[in-house]
C-alpha cells in the first residue's frame, strides 16, 4: 500500500469515496508519523481517540455513502481555534491547562463536514512571532534542511506547527491564523500552500485573539486544490462575529484549474525592496513569466504607502493585544500565581504567564494607547491603514485583478539564528505580508520551487476582497509551472 | 459661561455668597431581556453568576454581538430627551484592571456617542421651571460585583451584572442647589419610566448618578470640581450636595483650593470623602473596539420608534391643565408617575377633573401614602372612587358622608352606590323631614336663638346640631336654607 501520509487532500478524498481505504486507516497512518515525528515538535497534543473515533464515524457515514465534504479527513487544528474539551492553550503558559467547553466556529464547521482531528498544532505564544520559537512548548522545527546541513531551521510562524505538520506529512491540512503574515510565511518556509482569506470571511468565534482587526482563520495545504477544499469548510457567515460577512461560499474547488488568460497581474515596484536577495528577485520574476506563459498579462503597478506598513502594523497590532490579552489575569481561569492583594495577583500571574514577546507587545500597544501618545502612534497608524487600503483599491480600480509579490524576503532561517536580532529584523519577516492584512485582502503563499540551498521559496498572490477564487487559479498556475516540493523524511 | 446669577439659590459662606454648581452623570440599567453583548439574561437577583456566559465572562475567543433591543431602548430615550439621535456611533474600549471587569475592558462609546445632545424641564418644589441640558447619552457595559465579605480570605466575584447594558446620561452643569439636582434627577427617572427604558429602581442599583459639584463665587469663572461616585437614593443625592458644596467653600474660604478628585459619599456618616485624586485618575486607553463594526441605523428605524412612544410627562401634564382645567401643580403631581395618571384619567374619565383631581390627590393619595401602598396596590379602584364622585355630584351623599363612605370602601370594597342604599347614607333632601328637625333644635335652644339674631356665625352652631340629629345625612344647602329662614336671618 501507499504511504497514506504522502496523499494530496485532495487524493485522499478521492481514495475514501472509492473506499480504496478507510478513514480509519489514513488516520492511523497519521498518527504513526505523528509518533515518529516527535522531533519536529510540530503537535502540543495529539488527540489519538478523538480521531479514531471520528475516523470510526466518518467510515460509517462514507459506507452509508452519506459523507461530508471531508468526511474522514484527518487534519491538524492550529492550538489557537478553542476545541471543546480539548486543551486549548495559544501556546503560552497563562492557558497552559485550560480545556474550553466550547468549539470554535471553523473547527465546528470542520468536525461539520466530516473532518477527523488529530490533534493541536504549535504555534508561536498567542501567534506573535515569526518563526515558531516564542511558543511555551517550544520551537516548532522545519522538515526542510539546508543542502548538506543538518542545522535546524524554523518553519516560519505563528503558523509552525501547522505548516510543519502539513510539509511532513503529520496531517493531510491544518488550520491556521494570519495576522500580519502568520500563515502565508510558514507555508513560504515549508513548501506548502497557505490562504489569508479576506477579512470577514471566517469567523474568528472562539479562536484566541490576538490583534482583531487583522486576525483572519485559514488553511495551511499542501496543494492549491487541497487549500480550496479545506477553505470552503472553514469560511462562511457566522452572527456570532459581528465582522464577519453575510455572503455566499462559493465552491472554491472549481476555481482551481479555471484559465488565468486574460488576467491583469499587477507588480508592485514598491515590493522591489532595496537588498532583496537576487534568489528572491530571480523567483519573482519566473512567477511573473509562469502567469504570463498561462495568457495573464503582467503590469507594473504603485502602493506607494507600502514602506509605512510595517511601522503602522506594529502599532495597530500590539495596541489590540494590549486589550485583548487582558482578560488573562489569573481571575477566572488559566494560570493563576498569587500575591498578597489583587494588583500583585495579576503581577504575578502575567509575569510568569506571558513570554518575552507577548510581554514586550504588550508594553508596546499599552503605550501607543496612553494619553498624550494616542493621536501620534494609534491614530496616525489608523491613518496609514486608510492610505494602504486605498493603494490597492487604486490598483484594483484600474483593472488589475491580482498581485503578485514574494512571500518572503528571505529562505527559512535557523532556529535561534536571529536570537542575538533586534525584535525589528524578526519584525521583517512580514514586510510582503502585513499590507495584505492591513487593507482585509485575500492573499495566497504558493510555492514556487527551491532556492540555491535547497529550501522551498514562496510567492504571494495578493486578491480583490473576497475574490479568493481568483488567486486559486493563478496559484494552480505557479504550483503546476513550479512542480511539486516535498521535504526529505530526515527524522524518521 | 456667565450666565446671569439666580439669587434665590445663593448659600451664605463666613466670606460672602457662593454658588454651587452642579451636573451629573446618570446610569441607567436599560431595561432588555437580555445583556448589552450577549445572550445571558438580565434578570435581578439570581444566584451568584447565574446569569453569565462565556462573552461575560470573557472567555478566549468570545466576542459581543450587540443586542438590538438595546439600541432601540437608548434611542426611546434619546427621543423622551429630546436629544439629537446620531445615525452612526462607535463602541470604544475603556481598559483597565478590576476582578468584576472580566475582559479587562469595560465597551463604551466614548467620542461618538448614540445620543446628542438634548434637555429636560424640571419643575423645583419651590415653583419654578428650570431646562437642565443634556449633553449625551451612550452605551455601555455594566461590571460584575466584588464580594469582600464573605470569605476570610478572598474577594468573591459575582458577574450577574457584568455586560448587561447601561445607559449613561451626561447633564451640563445647569444645577444651582441640591433641590435642582434632586428635581432633575426625579424627572429624569419619570421620564424613563414613562419610556419603559429603565425601571428607575435605585435600591436595585438600576439608577445611580455621579455627581459633580463645584462652588464660585456669584458671577465668577467655574470652579473646580469634585465627582462623588456612585450615589444611589435621590435623598442621599441631595445630602451629598450640601456636605461636599458646604466642605468647599470651607475649604476655599481658609484660603484653600480644591483638587480636582473622585469622592465616596458615605451614607451612614452623611459625608464624601476622596477616593483618588487627579493624578491618580487611571489612563483608560480608549480605543474603537475592534470587534464591533460601528453601529449604524436608518432615521426610518428612528421615526418607527418615534411612532411609538407613549405621551410623555411634559405632554400630558400640558394636557391635563388644559383639558380638565388642573392647577399645574396638580396636573404635575398627577404625571410623575404613569401609572398614577393613568388612574387619574381612569376616574375623571366622563366626570368633573377637578373633583377627580381632588379626590386622587387629596383622599386616595393621603391614604396610600399612610398605608406604603401605590395605585397599583389601591384597595379602591378608579372605578369605585369614581362612583363615590359620581354620588355626589348626583347629590345622593353629601362630601362628609362621602368621606365616610370612602373609608368603607377602602376597608371592606364593594359597590358605593349599593353601600349608600344598605347603610342608608343617603342625604335628606325631604324638606319636610329636615324642617322638623331644625323645629325641634329651635324649640329646645331659645337661648342660642336670641344670640343668632346679633352675632349671625352662630348659624354653623345650629347645622351641627341638625345634622348630628340626622346623622348627618341632611343635604346641607337645603339645611342652610330652611334654618335661615326660621332663624330669621339673611
Amino acid at each position: 500500500m501507499t504511504d497514506l501520509t504522502q496523499l494530496t487532500l485532495a487524493e485522499a478524498r478521492d481514495g475514501l469515496t472509492a473506499r480504496r481505504f478507510s478513514s480509519t486507516e489514513l488516520t492511523q497512518a497519521h498518527l504513526d508519523a505523528i509518533d515518529a515525528a516527535g522531533a519536529l515538535n510540530a503537535y502540543v497534543l495529539v488527540t489519538p481517540e478523538k480521531a479514531l473515533a471520528g475516523a470510526k464515524s466518518a467510515d460509517e457515514r462514507l459506507a452509508a455513502g452519506n459523507a461530508g465534504p471531508l468526511e474522514g479527513i484527518p487534519v491538524g487544528v492550529k492550538d489557537l481555534f478553542a476545541t471543546d474539551g480539548v486543551r486549548t492553550t495559544a501556546c503560552s503558559r497563562i492557558l497552559e491547562s485550560f480545556v474550553p467547553s466550547y468549539e470554535s466556529t471553523v473547527t465546528s464547521q470542520l468536525w461539520r463536514d466530516g473532518a477527523v482531528m488529530l490533534g493541536k498544532l504549535n504555534n508561536d505564544e498567542f501567534a506573535m512571532g515569526s518563526s515558531n520559537e516564542t511558543s511555551f512548548f517550544g520551537p516548532v522545527v522545519n522538515p526542510w534542511r539546508r543542502g548538506g546541513s543538518d542545522a535546524k531551521l524554523t518553519p516560519g510562524g505563528s503558523s509552525g506547527g501547522s505548516s510543519a505538520a502539513v510539509a511532513a506529512g503529520l496531517c493531510l491540512g491544518a488550520t491556521a491564523t494570519d495576522t500580519g503574515g502568520s500563515i502565508r510565511q510558514p507555508a513560504a518556509f515549508t513548501g506548502t500552500v497557505g490562504m489569508k482569506p479576506t477579512y470577514g470571511r471566517c469567523s474568528r468565534w472562539g479562536t484566541v485573539a490576538f490583534a482583531s482587526s487583522l486576525d483572519q482563520a485559514g488553511p495551511i495545504t499542501r496543494t492549491v486544490r487541497d487549500c480550496a477544499i479545506l477553505l470552503r469548510s472553514m469560511a462562511g457567515f457566522d452572527p456570532k462575529d459581528s465582522t464577519s460577512v453575510e455572503r455566499d461560499v462559493p465552491d472554491y474547488e472549481a476555481a482551481v484549474g479555471r484559465s488565468i488568460r486574460g488576467l491583469r497581474i499587477g507588480i508592485p515596484k514598491e515590493y522591489r525592496l532595496e537588498g532583496l536577495s537576487p534568489e528572491i528577485d530571480a523567483l519573482w520574476q519566473k512567477g511573473v513569466d509562469w502567469l504570463r506563459d498561462a495568457g495573464a498579462e503582467a503590469v507594473e503597478v504603485s502602493l506607494p504607502h507600502t514602506s509605512y506598513a510595517l511601522a503602522a502594523y506594529y502599532i495597530v497590532a500590539p495596541a489590540e493585544a494590549s486589550s485583548n490579552l487582558a482578560r488573562y489575569d489569573g481571575v477566572r481561569y488559566g494560570l493563576r500565581v498569587p500575591g498578597r492583594d489583587i494588583a500583585e495577583l495579576y503581577e504575578n500571574t502575567r509575569a510568569a504567564g506571558f513570554g518575552r514577546e507577548v510581554k514586550r507587545r504588550i508594553l508596546i500597544g499599552t503605550y501607543v494607547l496612553s494619553a498624550g501618545y494616542y493621536d501620534a502612534y494609534y491614530v496616525k497608524a489608523q491613518k496609514v491603514r486608510t492610505l494602504i487600503r486605498q493603494d490597492f483599491e487604486n490598483v484594483y480600480a484600474s483593472g488589475v485583478d491580482a498581485i503578485l509579490t514574494p512571500a518572503t524576503p528571505t529562505p527559512a532561517f535557523g532556529i535561534g539564528e536571529m536570537a542575538n536580532a533586534s525584535p525589528i529584523e524578526m519584525y521583517l519577516n512580514d514586510v510582503f505580508t502585513v499590507t495584505v492584512n492591513m487593507a482585509g485582502l485575500p492573499g495566497l503563499a504558493v510555492p514556487a520551487g527551491l532556492g540555491a540551498q535547497g529550501l522551498p521559496l514562496g510567492l504571494q498572490l495578493i486578491g480583490r476582497p473576497f475574490d479568493e477564487e481568483t488567486l486559486l487559479a493563478a496559484g494552480e498556475v505557479i504550483e503546476q509551472a513550479a512542480g511539486r516540493v516535498s521535504a526529505p523524511q530526515w527524522w524518521k | 459661561m456667565n450666565a446671569p446669577v439666580a439669587t434665590h439659590n445663593l448659600i451664605k459662606g463666613a466670606t460672602g455668597d457662593w454658588e454651587i454648581v452642579i451636573g451629573m452623570e446618570i446610569h441607567a440599567q436599560v431595561l432588555s431581556q437580555s445583556k448589552l453583548f450577549s445572550g445571558a439574561s438580565t434578570e435581578f437577583g439570581g444566584a451568584p453568576n447565574d446569569h453569565v456566559s462565556l462573552v461575560d465572562a470573557a472567555f478566549p475567543g468570545m466576542l459581543p454581538v450587540i443586542n438590538a433591543e438595546c439600541v432601540a431602548q437608548a434611542v426611546r430615550t434619546g427621543l423622551g430627551l429630546k436629544a439629537k439621535i446620531n445615525l452612526r456611533s462607535v463602541f470604544d474600549r475603556k481598559n483597565y484592571f478590576y476582578p468584576d471587569l472580566p475582559q479587562g475592558y469595560q465597551i463604551s462609546q466614548y467620542k461618538d456617542p448614540i445620543v446628542g445632545e438634548g434637555e429636560v424641564i424640571v419643575d423645583v418644589p419651590d415653583g419654578r421651571q428650570i431646562v437642565v441640558g443634556i449633553e449625551r447619552l451612550h452605551l455601555e457595559q455594566d461590571a460584575g460585583k466584588s464580594i469582600h465579605d464573605l470569605s476570610p480570605g478572598a474577594s468573591l466575584v459575582d458577574l450577574n451584572r457584568s455586560g448587561v447594558a447601561l445607559m449613561e446620561i451626561v447633564s451640563r452643569p445647569d444645577m444651582r442647589s441640591s433641590e435642582e439636582a434632586k428635581a432633575y434627577v426625579t424627572k429624569l427617572r419619570t421620564i424613563l419610566r414613562y419610556l419603559g427604558t429603565c425601571d428607575g429602581d435605585m435600591d436595585k442599583g438600576s439608577l445611580r448618578a455621579d455627581v459633580n459639584v463645584s462652588v464660585r463665587r456669584p458671577g465668577e469663572a467655574l470652579g473646580t470640581r469634585c465627582e462623588i461616585k456612585n450615589v444611589n437614593s435621590i435623598r442621599f443625592i441631595g445630602q451629598a450636595i450640601e456636605y461636599e458644596a458646604r466642605r468647599q467653600i470651607g475649604v476655599l474660604e481658609d484660603g484653600g483650593t480644591i483638587d480636582q478628585e473622585t469622592r465616596l459619599f458615605d451614607a451612614n456618616k452623611g459625608e464624601t470623602r476622596s477616593m483618588r485624586s487627579k493624578e491618580e485618575a487611571h489612563d483608560y486607553r480608549y480605543f474603537p473596539d475592534p470587534d464591533l463594526l460601528p453601529l449604524t441605523f436608518e432615521q426610518a428605524f428612528v421615526n418607527g420608534l418615534a411612532t411609538g412612544l407613549p405621551e410623555l410627562p411634559d405632554a400630558k401634564k400640558a394636557r391635563f391643565v388644559s383639558d380638565y382645567g388642573l392647577s399645574a401643580y396638580d396636573a404635575g403631581v398627577l404625571v410623575a408617575e404613569r401609572e398614577t395618571a393613568d388612574f387619574f384619567e381612569e376616574v375623571a374619565k366622563a366626570r368633573d377633573g377637578k373633583a377627580a383631581a381632588n379626590w386622587v390627590i387629596n383622599e386616595l393619595f393621603g391614604r396610600l401614602n399612610k398605608e406604603g401602598l401605590t395605585v397599583a396596590t389601591s384597595p379602591v379602584s378608579a372605578h369605585q372612587l369614581g362612583a363615590v364622585i359620581d354620588l355626589i355630584g348626583e347629590k345622593v351623599i353629601s362630601g362628609k358622608i362621602a368621606k365616610d363612605l370612602f373609608e368603607i370602601v377602602w376597608t371592606e370594597g364593594g359597590d358605593p352606590r349599593a353601600i349608600v342604599e344598605e347603610r342608608g347614607l343617603k342625604q335628606v333632601t325631604d324638606t319636610g323631614a329636615i324642617e322638623a328637625a331644625v323645629d325641634a333644635i329651635i324649640a329646645g335652644n331659645p337661648d342660642k336663638v336670641e344670640q343668632v339674631k346679633l352675632k349671625p356665625t352662630l348659624l354653623g352652631w345650629f347645622v351641627g346640631q341638625v345634622m348630628k340629629s340626622t346623622g348627618g345625612k341632611a343635604n346641607p344647602q337645603a339645611l342652610n336654607d330652611i334654618l335661615k329662614d326660621k332663624l330669621g336671618i339673611e
